[in-house]
């Protein structure tokens, strides 16, 4: 009976409507054919479709933003705001560690990880801090990063904290072969993970391991979210992408220091405008002695190692 | 850590640091830093409150000069503040090279200066100029706030306990899952 009163018009049947119908359809096909063999079921035919984001329009970028946000609401139940502020001009980021103030304490690798929205299981952290022997220097092959005593410092130890050395020269960068991860003019080098294939080749080009793969699906617990994130830094990521530090992009393009830097309860951590002559980073530049980590590599690290006493 | 400082903070003790100064770098803290608001640093970036004790200040409620009078003889305290534990610099460093004795609520810098609580870095800086130095441009030390704009200091004394200084060991957070480990739990490895 109903469908005497309401007879459906034959292209109701695909839920199609107008002109668009046969290019929405082909969309969804390609999506669901390319989710079958990829094997990413939940992928929608609009991510899948996406191209780059530095090839986007502003347009798009907003529609992309909108669906993120969109998928971000209904994944955790909240609000998450995805922001895209592009470089500031006139600024290009460096960052200082005190390798004989840092005591090993992992503040800074855990307000990474909330920042950051890190996945807690399977867990990613993007700082590892290396306990080393005071007698050997910087030496690798006597580097710890699992060391887990009551209290730190220990005596006859020093502390390195690694993470990504935003360098001038990214390897990372060189051997992608998609253009997924590029570094910004503010030097920051970035990953679009609606791109990125997961290939990995970027980590094995990394000397500071510093580049980490989601293998499993990340999950952060909703009230754990950071809702304040950046397209290109802290936005919640898909399984089968790599990650990595970025300077915290949320916070420091708004001015803000990076939550590692915020956190340090020694004040190890300097950060600022390496363009800017007053900055406390020119400061430790040209008062300190400052190194640069594994510089033979020719990497060319925005981020500088020194002693401040 | 501001909180173990406070625990042991007293009146007595606030700038020992100040002591070991040396009159021409006495001099030079005091000729550079114009005086500002309370709570400012010469170059207006916001400090916080000194991390006084609860209740402990002012001083003066107690030592007003009246009830009680000076004893500036260094001797080991029997009536109060028995938990400051005087570790900083030479053993014959007491209360009152650093604190004022006609004015408690006062530090004193060598020159005799009186000045607040709330910019000890002065009474710091007579000794440990370096530091001093490092820390007015934001080297030694913390910042929080903007890298290109407001930022806030902490002063001296919220870390380094000033009678007793030296930065106390902490407990390390949780370290990462070893390789061993995460075999084990499902989505394998990093």
């Amino acid at each position: 009976m109903t469908a005497d009163l309401n007879p459906r018009k034959p292209h109701e049947s695909c839920d199609c409507e107008g002109e668009g119908s046969r290019r929405a359809f082909l969309g969804t096909a390609v999506a669901a054919v390319a989710g079958a063999l990829t094997g990413c079921g939940k992928i929608s035919h609009e991510e899948f479709l996406q191209h780059n984001f530095r090839e986007l329009s502003k347009e798009e970028v907003n529609d992309v933003i909108a669906r993120l946000e969109r998928e971000y609401r209904e994944k955790y139940g909240r609000d998450v705001h995805v922001g895209n502020e592009p470089p500031m001009p006139g600024v290009i980021f460096g960052y200082a560690l005190d390798l004989s103030r840092c005591i090993g304490c992992r503040r800074c690798v855990h307000a990474c990880v909330k920042e950051n929205n890190q996945s807690r299981d399977p867990e990613i952290q993007w700082i590892r801090v290396l306990q080393l022997d005071k007698e050997e220097g910087v030496d690798l092959r006597h580097a710890d990063q699992y060391y887990n005593p009551e209290e730190v410092p220990q005596e006859g130890h020093f502390y390195m904290p690694v993470q990504c050395q935003q360098c001038k020269k990214p390897p990372c960068v060189k051997v992608c072969p998609v253009g997924a991860t590029w570094r910004e003019k503010d030097g920051i080098v970035v990953v679009d993970y609606n791109w990125c294939i997961g290939c990995r080749y970027c980590m094995a080009a990394c000397p500071y391991g510093a580049r980490h793969f989601n293998w499993g699906e990340p999950h952060v617990p909703s009230a754990e979210v950071n809702p304040e994130t950046h397209y290109l830094g802290n936005r919640p990521r898909p399984k089968g992408v790599v990650e990595k530090c970025t300077f915290c992009v949320q916070r420091t393009r708004k001015g803000l220091y990076p939550a590692c830097v915020e956190i340090c309860p020694t004040g190890s951590r300097k950060f600022g405008n390496l363009l800017d002559p007053k900055s406390e980073i020119r400061y430790v530049l040209e008062n300190k002695r400052v190194f640069k980590f594994k510089e033979d590599l020719n990497t060319q690290p925005n981020f500088f190692y020194f002693y401040g006493v | 850590m501001s909180s173990s400082v406070a625990k042991t903070f007293h009146p007595c003790a606030w700038v020992l640091g100040a002591l070991l100064a040396v009159s021409p770098m006495a001099v030079r803290a005091q000729a550079s830093p114009p005086k500002g608001e309370e709570t400012s640093t010469p170059e207006g970036i916001q400090v916080p409150k000194p991390p006084f004790s609860d209740g402990i200040f002012p001083c003066t409620s107690c030592h007003d000069g009246k009830s009680m009078k000076v004893n500036p003889k260094p001797r080991q305290l029997t009536d109060m503040h028995q938990d400051i534990v005087l570790n900083h610099g030479p053993a014959s460093r007491w209360c009152l090279d650093c604190h004022d004795a006609a004015d408690r609520d006062k530090l004193h810098l060598v020159s005799g200066e009186k000045i607040d609580f709330t910019v000890s870095y002065r009474l710091c800086g007579q000794c440990h100029g370096d530091k001093y130095r490092d820390w007015r441009v934001g080297v030694h030390g913390k910042r929080t706030g903007h890298w290109n704009g407001a930022k806030e200091y902490l002063l001296c004394v919220n870390c380094h306990n000033p009678h007793s200084p030296h930065f106390k060991p902490l407990k390390p957070m949780p370290p990462p899952v070893p390789p061993q480990s995460i075999q084990a739990v499902k989505g394998g490895a990093r």
